[in-house]
């Protein structure tokens, strides 16, 4: 069956740690992670509650995949109501830390309450209890991740912690794992840290050893694995150069966003490349990239290890930062460079360390930068605001310069925080925030790439690929190429991506397998995996069943028809050159349809009909 | 014919697939913690190194074994841990100068590698051929290969 069917109930007020049987009910429904954890959450927790307040809990959730031999089964998500954008927020995270969890005989863990003071939970197997983290309160994630492993001497226990910017009230701080593995959107971290967690620590030595047709899961995850060595974006592009490989892709076709959205089209684009990365450097003859890493249980591998130049003035002389770490993935290296205008490699690899170093989105944390560099241009920020620091777009030195302030704290820091969002409407600017739902845009732009648009409108937390990513169509031609400009078509495509994806986030396994991987692959390896009929049809429908749930908790929050917008920007500025020139998003030309397909109203409201087909 | 592991660290990324491949077959379980090849992760350096047992053929772990625990299997020449004899004493895992023989609290017994008596899941399971079952002659050739490539002139007018 693959579930441990176990999670602990962590009450931070009384202090104590509970094992309660998970409800498999629910978990024939919304199978694990972020379904189940959803539906755990849609249960327990008022919708309408403040997001950093006792009321609200946290949630780490495993899948009935990870753990297992399935390539990837390694992820857990964090779930819980977001700070950033109010809504529902589900972020996921590979590494090591997720199957550990479940070695320790845990399916999830929910937080609930606030502790008077910090924090750690500490699971070995059955066991679990809170320890003092009085002593890591104001620690950065590698220093935690450190004391703890120098605490309790177990090179094989892994961690996951916050870093100094959640307790600081960054409105989007990740929780890091394994030191550079981050669940990193919508301010899961900034949750953990309203309730004095600073860390958990895992020793799992159980294992799994109950799925539920074990000749058939080896079977059908060695086929899923075969799968994966062939395709070429997953036995070739990904493990050479990353997800970094769309950084000139993307660039070329006219769908990389620059300098805050404001252009389309950087001209650095290739100087912060995958290519780049592999290119050997003057000073040392190194190349950026060290080499690839997998997160547990991963056969194509795609993780970043990199270092930064040694002579590099962000690091000269910081031999902390001189060996290798986690480095530029994709979105990041979008959102820090080109939505910044820096076209540093360097720069932007230190930036990176330190997001993962203190536990931020460097997604948010870019584009809330590049918003702030909007404003400083049009004289809205100015350097008294800043700390001195000349905040133009395109300057490396002052984008060190704020990162570190940013992991230090302080007044600017602390407006950094807010996220574009509050940010912009602080200074009377809001139709600068590049955001849905309080949530940054990752790295296409949807004037140039239609689909994409809708699902950043409709995205249930906020603007994110990670919940339909649609360019694998529009740009890469997977499963299908669909035309880029097309709206025809968009929103059938947005919610079969949006469903699958949900799908794929309660198993277990990592989003990226669907470059390679139809449900035909995945569904028999779930259903191998675990009791019940999980077949294509019946996966699909849990996706969802599992996107309207969470559409239904956001709805309860207060959210309506009017926040699954796009900013003004996207609907109106058109595309200055290019391949895109002249484009715009052309969002009301694909919302009513998509809420239509969706067996909503007319103004976006799941209806009776639709909550009976899904037994929801 | 006797044929070795070999391990070339390099091309490892660390995905842990040996171990979980390898707890399975002997276990029953995908349990790292109860794996006889472990993946050693060297972060500041961006390495990754597997490592286990490689059949020594005067294995200080069956010499110091004062209950005769431990023996060969004539169809691979792998050392292996009889568990009806084995006391748990632990000698043999100070005798072993790489640290490949282990004790497990799990079962009270030493555990090592035993080479899946001849179709080793390590290997099998590994999808970057980082690990690989091969002539026992030929450990290393791999590795004589590509020096020996280097110092080709073409090479080295690329180089």
């Amino acid at each position: 069956m693959s579930w441990t069917r176990k999670l602990l109930r962590v009450d931070l007020a009384k202090g104590t740690c509970t094992s309660e049987p998970l409800n498999m009910e629910w978990a024939a429904l919304y199978l694990g992670q972020r379904g189940l954890a959803s539906k755990y959450l849609s249960e327990e927790v008022d919708p309408t509650c403040d997001p950093l307040g006792a009321e609200n809990k946290l949630i780490m959730a495993t899948g009935p995949l990870t753990g297992t031999m399935a390539s990837t089964g390694g992820r857990y998500s964090v779930i819980t109501k977001g700070p950033l954008t109010g809504a529902i927020a589900c972020s996921n995270s590979g590494g090591f830390f997720g199957a550990e969890l479940k070695f320790a005989g845990w399916d999830m863990i929910i937080f609930e309450g606030k502790s008077d003071k910090p924090v750690y939970l500490l699971i070995q197997d059955d066991h679990a209890e809170l320890r003092d983290a009085s002593h890591m309160w104001g620690k950065t994630a590698w220093e935690t991740d450190d004391i703890i492993h120098a605490t309790h001497q177990d090179p094989q226990m892994r961690v996951a912690c916050i870093g100094r910017t959640a307790e600081n009230g960054c409105l989007y701080a990740a929780v890091m794992n394994d030191k550079h593995r981050a669940a990193g959107r919508s301010g899961v971290g900034t949750v953990m840290a309203s309730k004095h967690i600073k860390a958990v620590a895992v020793r799992g030595t159980q294992g799994i050893g109950n799925v539920d047709d074990a000749g058939a899961f080896m079977q059908a995850t060695n086929d899923g694995k075969e799968v994966l060595a062939e395709n070429a974006v997953t036995g070739q592009g990904l493990p050479a150069y990353g997800t970094q490989v769309l950084m000139n892709v993307i660039n070329g076709i006219g769908g990389l966003p620059a300098r805050n959205m404001r252009d389309v089209g950087f001209e650095g684009a290739e100087n912060i490349s995958a290519e780049a990365m592999a290119e050997p450097r003057k000073s040392d003859g190194k190349p950026n990239l060290t080499t690839n890493g997998a997160c547990f249980g991963c056969t194509i591998a795609c993780g970043r290890i990199s270092t930064v130049d040694p002579t590099h003035f962000s690091v000269k002389d910081k031999p902390q930062y001189q060996g290798a770490s986690g480095g530029l993935e994709y979105e990041a290296a979008w959102a820090l460079g080109a939505d910044t205008g820096v076209d540093d490699l360097d720069a932007l690899t230190y930036v990176n360390f330190l997001c993962n170093e203190d536990g931020m989105d460097p997604i948010s944390f870019g584009a809330t930068v590049a918003a702030a560099m909007e404003l400083f241009e049009d004289g809205v920020i100015t350097t008294e605001h800043t700390g001195g620091v000349e905040l133009t777009f395109g300057n490396a030195e002052a984008f060190v310069a704020i990162t570190e302030q940013m992991c230090q704290g302080g007044a600017f820091a602390d407006d950094l925080g807010l996220g574009s969002k509050r940010l912009t409407e602080k200074y009377g600017k809001p139709d600068l925030s590049m955001s849905v739902k309080g949530q940054e845009f990752p790295a296409y732009d949807p004037r140039g790439i239609q689909g994409i648009g809708l699902n950043y409108a409709t995205s249930n937390r906020g603007a994110c690929h990670l919940r339909g990513y649609t360019i694998a169509s529009e740009v890469l031609g997977i499963p299908v190429k669909t035309e880029m400009n097309d709206t025809d078509g968009k929103p059938e495509l947005v919610k079969a991506f949006q469903d699958a994806t949900a799908l794929v986030d309660s198993a277990g396994l990592c989003i990226f397998t669907t470059f390679a991987w139809g449900m035909d692959n995945i569904a028999p390896q779930i259903d191998a995996a675990c009791e019940g009929d999980w077949s294509v049809e019946n996966c699909l429908e849990a996706g969802e069943r599992i996107w309207n749930m969470e559409r239904l908790f956001n709805e309860a929050a207060g959210f309506t028809a009017d926040d699954d917008k796009l900013p003004k920007r996207l609907l109106k500025e058109a595309i200055k050159d290019g391949p895109t020139k002249g484009q715009v998003n052309r969002l009301g030309e694909m919302l009513p349809k998509y809420y239509e397909i969706r067996g909503w109203t007319p103004d976006g409201k799941v209806t009776d009909e639709t909550r009976q087909r899904l037994s929801l | 014919m006797q044929k070795s592991l070999n391990i070339d660290p390099g091309k490892c990324t660390g995905c842990l697939q040996c171990e979980m491949a390898c707890s399975y077959e002997h276990t029953g379980t995908f349990n790292p913690s109860r794996s006889y090849i472990k993946v050693f992760t060297f972060h500041h350096e961006g390495r990754f190194a597997p490592y286990t047992c490689t059949q020594c053929d005067e294995a200080w772990c069956m010499r110091a074994c004062p209950v005769d625990a431990i023996g060969i299997d004539a169809s691979t020449g792998a050392k292996v841990v009889y568990e009806d004899k084995c006391v748990g004493c632990k000698v043999c895992t100070i005798a072993c100068p790489f640290g490949t023989i282990n004790y497990s609290q799990a079962t009270g017994k030493v555990v090592k590698c035993d080479l899946c008596g001849g179709d080793p899941q390590c290997a099998a399971a590994c999808p970057t051929d980082a690990i690989t079952y091969v002539d026992a002659d030929w450990t290393g050739y791999d590795r004589m290969m590509a020096s020996a490539a280097k110092s080709l002139p073409s090479a080295e007018a690329n180089a």
